[in-house]
């Protein structure tokens, strides 16, 4: 009786099978057909939801901004506002210098330790300190900047800890609801994402190259500076690409610890947006910042381009 | 020059290498000449790499000393040394252009341009890769990067050039070619080579004298002829090339030589050159190597014969190997025999007469 049935299952699964396989060799025969098919749903994902509103935005960017509408009239005058306002300007100033000031802090403390973890950590115990390193991202992005509230407050662990010490008289005010407070924020919230890269170019090293460089009369440092960044170099590229990109635009540190001096780009959009339902300058800053992240991105791969033309 | 003339350019002395608990190098002592393509053969394993490396010092020794050119080498860093070394993997620097990996370390010679190139050049030439100084390191064949390694070496002019299996990634068409170009270019720059090796033919071809490594000690340090002629053991034996062994009692020993019998060869007299090693305790036992026998056909005649039976036979074309069970033996002999035209190919099963040397053997204890 089982055996019958299991006669009659199987018959039936082999049956599926060859009409599923014709089907599918059917689909097979054409190699595009096959390339589409996986790349449809992720396009389709992409395009629905960044290419279709970062086109809306655009076409936002060059509308005219009506009191309660916005009215459907080509003009520039956005981007003239975006781009010749004082305040507008000085605000895209900040946040370039801030992304950049994260970045640089970020990958220079970053390097060191990703150093550390793939030249003088045990093989075994390697990925023990990856995932030390990716701690922080057990609690959200927005409970780690309250923290860092708790921390630089001026009753916070910091100016207390100070006080307390008799180091300090009254407690520090420049180290929150300003620039520097964005900066020490973020640099801390973006160091996983810098070391990772940087480890990985490390670790494809051959250590024999290191030996090489010394047995070639170079000293250790010598050869650090010779061998070993050259060839980090890719994993230092994509780190300041990782970190400098989100920074620019990062909207909740500026705003909860950076104070009224702290504000940056995507904080004046969202005034823009939300508060003054002014939808083309916003979206007209929107683009001008993405423009500008774009630019310097490709300045700086240009400038490295000599350490990315790796074997083919 | 004779090879005793030559002043000493490496010496160990007694050097112990330890890794934890693990005994690496058991005290080496040996000294290696001026001048002198000298091999470092053994197994995988014995502690032939870890030595060439406390001579770069990539590795420090537990205890003992290394010399170089008459200098004690503790304490002096890699960098610091006057030697300079071809890795195996040949650690070309993949981010720099062939002139570059050939010129890295002319930096601190504070060269003219011009200069440095013409050296560089030089040095390419000198390898046979001339006009490749603009390629990216890693647009080169595996023979190339061997050849970059080597010119970026020799560049520096050192007094050792130490070469840590340098053509164990090679096909064996180019590592033929590749050894004879390395003897020609250490008799041409007339530097120390030391080679790293698990090639038994590769260090007989190339060295000038070999020394036999097992498990971190010297088993024997002779010139090729010496090593393979004279094994002091039936370890070395073994190791290199193949030799048939025969158990065998001493008679006696006294002026005239060593009177031995061994199984299926009968008695022999030996000279004292014939017995190199010293006592094993595991019973004494002659070899020989299987080109000094040779098979015996019609009308053919030898002072000394012994019958056997053909086991196997493998065939090479220029060359058979048979497989011939000595009358009154437990276990067959191996003979190459080169094959002449007009001569038969023995068949298993065959009777055969079996000539051998007493000269060619040699005698373990």
């Amino acid at each position: 009786m089982a055996r019958e049935l299991c006669k009659k299952f199987k018959a039936r699964r082999n049956g599926g099978a060859m009409e599923q396989e014709t089907r599918w060799s059917r689909l097979r025969r054409s190699e595009a057909a096959h390339g589409y098919l996986l790349v449809g749903p992720p396009a389709l994902y992409a395009i629905l939801l960044l290419a279709a509103p970062l086109g809306t935005i655009l076409v936002y960017s060059f509308l005219t901004d009506g009191y309660l509408e916005i009215i459907r009239e080509f003009t520039l005058a956005n981007y003239r506002e975006a781009w010749t306002n004082e305040l507008y300007r000085s605000v895209m100033l900040r946040s370039l210098g801030v992304a950049m000031a994260v970045t640089t802090v970020t990958v220079l403390l970053a390097f060191p330790v990703a150093y550390f973890v793939s030249f003088h950590v045990a093989p075994e115990r390697k990925s023990l300190w990856l995932f030390l390193i990716t701690i922080p991202f057990w609690t959200s992005y927005l409970i780690r900047v309250f923290l860092w509230k708790v921390i630089l407050g001026f009753n916070g662990v910091i100016n207390s800890g100070l006080l307390g010490l008799g180091i300090i008289d009254e407690p520090l005010t420049f180290i929150l609801y300003n620039v520097n407070a964005v900066v020490i924020t973020l640099a801390h919230a973006y160091a996983p994402f810098a070391i990772l890269p940087i480890f990985v170019a490390l670790e494809k090293i051959d250590r024999s190259l290191l030996e090489a460089g010394q047995d070639l009369g170079e000293s250790k440092l010598m050869t650090f500076w010779r061998v070993t960044l050259p060839l980090a170099m890719p994993g230092v590229i994509a780190s300041v690409l990782i970190v400098f990109i989100p920074t620019i635009g990062d909207y909740v540190t500026p705003q909860l610890v950076g104070g009224p001096e702290g504000r940056m780009v995507a904080n004046l959009i969202q005034l823009q947006y939300l508060k003054l339902d002014n939808y083309p300058l916003g979206s007209a800053i929107a683009v001008s910042a993405m423009s500008i992240v774009t630019v310097v991105s490709l300045i700086f791969l240009f400038l490295n381009r000599r350490f990315l033309r790796g074997p083919k | 020059m004779t090879a005793a003339a030559k002043p000493t350019m490496i010496e160990f002395r007694d050097v112990h290498k330890y890794y934890g608990d693990y005994h690496a190098l058991r005290g080496i002592t040996a000294t290696i000449r001026a001048g002198e393509f000298f091999s470092l053969l053994g197994p995988s394993g014995c502690g032939k790499t870890t030595l060439l490396r406390t001579i770069a010092g990539f590795e420090e020794i537990s205890s003992g000393a290394v010399m170089i050119d008459g200098k004690h080498m503790e304490g002096v860093p890699a960098n610091k040394r006057p030697t300079n070394m071809v890795f195996q993997s040949y650690a070309i620097f993949p981010h720099l252009t062939v002139a570059e990996n050939v010129g890295f370390g002319l930096r601190r010679a504070k060269l003219s341009k011009d200069e440095l190139n013409c050296r560089v050049g030089e040095a390419l030439e000198m390898v046979g890769l001339r006009g490749l100084g603009a390629r990216a390191a890693h647009a080169l064949s595996g023979g190339q990067r061997q050849r970059v390694a080597l010119a970026r070496a020799l560049i520096l002019k050192p007094k050792v050039l130490l070469l840590d299996e340098p053509l164990s990634a090679l096909d064996k068409k180019m590592r033929e070619q590749m050894q004879v170009e390395l003897i020609k270019l250490q008799r041409q720059v007339g530097i120390t080579f030391i080679l790293v090796t698990h090639d038994q033919e590769e260090a007989l071809v190339m060295s000038d004298r070999i020394a036999v490594m097992f498990e971190g000690e010297i088993a024997q340090l002779a010139d090729p002829e010496t090593l393979y002629r004279r094994p002091n053991s039936r370890k070395v034996a073994d190791f290199i090339g193949t030799m048939n062994f025969l158990p065998a009692r001493i008679l006696s020993e006294g002026e005239q030589g060593i009177e031995v019998e061994a199984q299926g060869l009968g008695r022999m007299l030996l000279d004292p050159s014939q017995a190199p090693g010293a006592a094993s305790g595991t019973g004494s036992s002659v070899g020989f190597r299987p080109e000094t026998a040779t098979m015996l056909f019609e009308g053919q005649k030898a002072e000394r014969e012994a019958m056997g039976t053909v086991e196997e036979v493998v065939y090479y074309g220029d060359m058979t190997y048979y497989d011939v069970r000595l009358d009154g033996t437990e276990a067959p002999i191996r003979i190459s025999m080169r094959n002449v035209f007009g001569r038969p190919v023995l068949e298993i099963g065959a009777r055969t007469r079996v000539a051998w040397s007493p000269g060619a053997i040699v005698l373990f204890r």
